[in-house]
């Protein structure tokens, strides 16, 4: 490391989409043999920026240097020639192939496809770094962490120098966390280039050698990892000084209203999904939600909502004021609204199924209203005045409340959706990966949120992959793993590695 | 794996074009149609030696030439935003009904039935209203057949509806060996031409008049209801997204029947003035491939029905156009077809060039980095 030589250079990168500039006059260099962390919040252009070198965007100005020669990347394939792989966010992996016809998959060789040969070559490229992965098996029959691993191989096998992982952690667990960064470590020393994109902060004082961070589109600057501390990023990534502490109050409440009993649901390809899952709710509590991607909270949350059919199993809410119990088991969402239950759930799936991307703000915020009232035709005046008081109170960035909701950043389109959920009061609130992809500013947002619908006496339900809020917001946190309960732990007292290992079902109290 | 040697920004770059104003499309839209009667006129001087401005007068002619032209073209403009209209609530769904042309054919059946069965007896203020009725009835259940497969068992609805329209014909080809005007025929003739029973009113003396205003009334029902009806706030959420639907309760399956019910009644509609209102006969081709070029008209408005008078204009007067050339200057009708096919080709290309900014490699830039 005492020889800087520098892989990839930019300068001066602009792009501009419509009439605004997503990068600005940007200047970056990594050098050989680092991890350089790219921090910067929503809508920053960091993903544009990485986007530009992997050859899908084409840059309006600019320069850039690989080896210190100009070049011009034209396409992802003139990205692969520099030997620069992009690890993207959502794998691009054909799930029918096994691991190794997916890593060989589009490559051009003269002679004979000789796929054994070729799993020899890739098997010394796993050995290598230390990935540990069965190179025969089936795309769709792998966890989410394996599927990275087989798109990271994938590049490496492609002979890729420049390695960009846009938020590789956002869908692992602590303990996979760590091996990602075993791996990047060995790569590193291996001499490749390597850059990350997160929002987590404490993995980029972790992993990275430097950080760069954009603002608005804009370069702000780069410093090095060991002279920098979190609240100086943060200062540098939103331009002024904030707080990172969520204040959590005591719960008030311990009057349980949902009661879930021996819940099982299946998916559409007919697999248990959620397998005999009990728990209750108390009002005037967060009830974190915690498991690897894909154990079953996304169906959990959708059968509560009348959103999943159930194949056993009762769901009872408890009006506390009148003491009457009500069986949600199978009742649409409709039917649960007419029963006078104020449920409200954020679902994972903003624009597709929270939200309408293509209609604008005041119909959004319609869709729960729209049918009141027996006039064949739409009230527009009332959703608008709500409209604009949740553009108002939530600070939600938008020319009008006209504009369409795709045009929206995540962050606001995010608000657009607690803001409606919330404007209803809800006795019970469920809301599934409520941060995920947004900047530090709206994540508190939200969180502060939350944290005023539960003083308000509403039992909120937290579904989230980041254990540091888990612990940190939730006042208890059931763990899931593949669809049973795997214990419930007190927030205020428990380790994230414990409930590490209780995500994959390896440890755990409560384990029936 | 060679390395690109060159450091050159691409010849052709493609990127998305956000918020053109509306003026600007709109230009767009006019110069597309002026290149395209620009290349019209030059495919006419190579294949004919004809000269253009004499076609595109004949053009016109064929359009507005006289009176009983205006009031022929106007017709035919109704008829087709007829059709236009009864697809687009299920466009709107993104349920690509391709069945028009066969549920057109089944209202036109029920109204030919009817005008022959009851044409002579019954009085015409009973009758009319009850030839609506049956035609809206048996069109609606013609469409909901594909509808309800869909909505409990997701089938492909583009198939089906389409393969409901060969139905359609061959019944109808059917019904025509008992109606047949003369044993043998195989054509059914004017129905009632001596006491015109079952023929909707003329209005002042004009016979297409009252069509044009059924039809016009239908253009702002059906804005009306896409716009501000809670049906057709149903219409766009289920069209856009059904996860959302389901999530916030509506009952999607019932949305989708009901939504291609209206389609069909619509298509009903076209039938009984297609029948009743003009041709006061049926064949076949009764619906005249319109079930298919309202796709296009539909599409093109954008599924706005006030903007789709526009769409439908375009497209007739560009038909209707291009026949009267055929028979003013003796060539062959395929003609007509070509320079339709062009002209929709610059129209419907033009909205590349709306959603898209093209750039090419500027010569400056390439100077710079030298």
């Amino acid at each position: 490391m005492d020889k800087k030589v520098s892989a990839i250079e930019l300068k001066g990168i602009s792009k501009k989409f419509g009439e605004k500039y997503a990068n600005k006059n940007i200047d970056l260099t990594v050098y050989k043999g680092e991890i350089l962390s790219i921090l910067g919040e929503n809508g920053s252009g960091k993903t544009t920026l990485m986007n530009m070198i992997s050859g899908i965007y084409f840059p309006d100005a600019g320069k850039i240097f690989i080896d210190g020669k100009e070049v011009t990347i034209r396409s992802p394939k003139d990205a692969f020639d520099y030997k620069i792989g992009m690890i993207h966010q959502h794998f691009k992996l054909i799930s029918v192939f096994s691991a190794a016809e997916n890593i060989v998959l589009g490559i051009k060789k003269k002679g004979k496809y000789d796929l054994k040969k070729e799993i020899v070559k890739i098997q010394e490229i796993c050995d290598k770094y230390g990935f540990i992965i069965d190179l025969n098996k089936k795309i769709y029959e792998m966890s989410v962490s394996e599927k990275q691993t087989v798109e990271i191989v994938k590049v490496l096998y492609r002979g890729a120098d420049i390695l960009i992982l846009d938020e590789p952690t956002a869908v692992l667990t602590p303990q996979e966390t760590q091996k990602l960064f075993h791996v990047m470590r060995l790569m590193k020393e291996d001499g490749k280039a390597i850059i990350i994109i997160t929002h987590k902060l404490n993995e980029v004082m972790e992993i990275s050698d430097r950080v760069s961070i954009l603002r608005k589109g804009e370069y702000v600057g780069t410093v090095n990892t060991d002279e920098t501390d979190m609240t100086a990023l943060t200062a540098m990534m939103v331009g002024k000084k904030i707080s990172l502490n969520i204040e959590r109050s005591e719960a008030k409440g311990t009057e349980d209203v949902l009661f879930v009993e021996n819940l099982s649901c299946v998916n559409r390809e007919g697999v248990k999904v959620v397998d005999n899952f009990s728990f209750t709710a108390k009002a005037g509590e967060i009830l974190g939600i915690a498991g690897i991607a894909g154990s079953g909270q996304k169906e959990l949350l959708e059968a509560i909502a009348g959103l999943q059919k159930l194949e056993e199993g009762k769901i009872i809410y408890k009006n506390l004021k009148t003491g009457k119990e009500e069986n949600l088991r199978n009742k649409t969402p409709l039917q649960i609204r007419n029963l006078g239950i104020r449920l409200s759930f954020v679902p994972e799936d903003r624009l597709g199924m929270g939200l309408v991307a293509n209609m604008n703000i005041t119909d959004n915020i319609m869709l729960r209203s729209y049918s009141r009232g027996k006039s064949l035709f739409l009230q527009r005046k009332e959703p608008k005045t709500l409209a604009e008081k949740i553009i108002n109170d939530l600070e939600v960035v938008t020319p009008s409340t006209e504009t369409p909701v795709r045009r929206l950043s995540g962050g606001n389109v995010q608000k657009v959706l607690v803001g409606r959920e919330i404007s209803s009061a809800p006795k019970v609130l469920m809301v599934a990966y409520p941060v995920r992809g947004l900047d530090i500013n709206s994540s508190y947002l939200i969180y502060n949120l939350l944290n005023k619908q539960k003083e308000n006496g509403a039992s909120v339900i937290f579904v989230g992959e980041d254990l540091d809020v888990l612990i940190e917001l939730c006042d208890r946190i059931i763990v899931m793993c593949a669809g049973k309960l795997s214990g419930i732990v007190d927030a205020r007292t428990a380790k994230k590695e414990e409930i590490g290992l209780m995500m994959t079902g390896t440890g755990g109290k409560n384990n029936e | 794996m060679s390395k690109p040697d060159t450091h050159h920004e691409p010849l052709i770059r493609i990127t998305k074009n956000v918020g053109m104003p509306m003026w600007k499309a709109w230009l767009v839209r006019i110069a597309a149609v002026v290149i395209a009667l620009v290349v019209c006129a030059g495919f006419i001087v190579i294949l004919t030696r004809i000269n253009p401005f004499e076609f595109y007068k004949v053009m016109i002619r064929g359009n507005f030439g006289t009176k009983r032209k205006i009031w022929s073209m106007l017709q035919n403009l109704a008829m087709m935003l007829c059709v236009a209209l009864a697809l687009t609530p299920a466009y709107k769904m993104r349920f690509w009904n391709i069945g028009a042309e066969g549920q057109v054919l089944m209202g036109a059946a029920a109204t030919t039935f009817l005008m022959i069965h009851l044409g002579n007896s019954l009085n015409p203020w009973i009758l009319i209203p009850l030839m609506a009725i049956v035609s809206m009835i048996c069109s609606a259940v013609w469409a909901v057949i594909p509808a309800i497969f869909k909505a409990y068992f997701n089938t492909n609805e583009t198939l089906f509806t389409l393969m409901m329209n060969y139905v359609a014909t061959q019944f109808v080809a059917f019904l025509i060996t008992f109606w047949e005007g003369q044993k043998g025929s195989n054509t059914v003739g004017i129905i009632n031409g001596t006491t015109q029973g079952g023929w909707l009113p003329t209005i002042g003396g004009q016979k297409y008049l009252f069509n044009i205003l059924i039809v016009f009334a239908l253009t702002v029902f059906m804005y009306i209801y896409l716009k501000y009806s809670k049906h057709g706030y149903e219409i766009s959420v289920v069209g856009e997204s059904e996860n959302t639907a389901r999530y916030i309760g509506i009952n999607v399956k019932k949305v989708i029947i009901r939504t291609v019910a209206l389609s069909g009644a619509i298509c009903g509609i076209a039938g009984l003035l297609l029948v009743a209102g003009s041709g006061h006969t049926i064949s076949t081709e009764t619906a005249g491939g319109r079930g298919f070029t309202a796709i296009m008209v539909s599409w093109l408005a954008k599924f706005n029905p006030l903007v789709m008078i526009l769409t439908s204009f375009i497209v007739v007067f560009f038909e209707r156009g291009a026949s009267e050339i055929a028979t003013a200057f003796g060539l062959n009708v395929k003609m007509a077809d070509i320079l339709t096919g062009i002209i929709l080709f610059f129209i419907i290309g033009s909205e590349f060039f709306i959603n898209y900014k093209v750039h090419f490699r500027s010569r400056h830039t390439e100077g710079g980095n030298k």
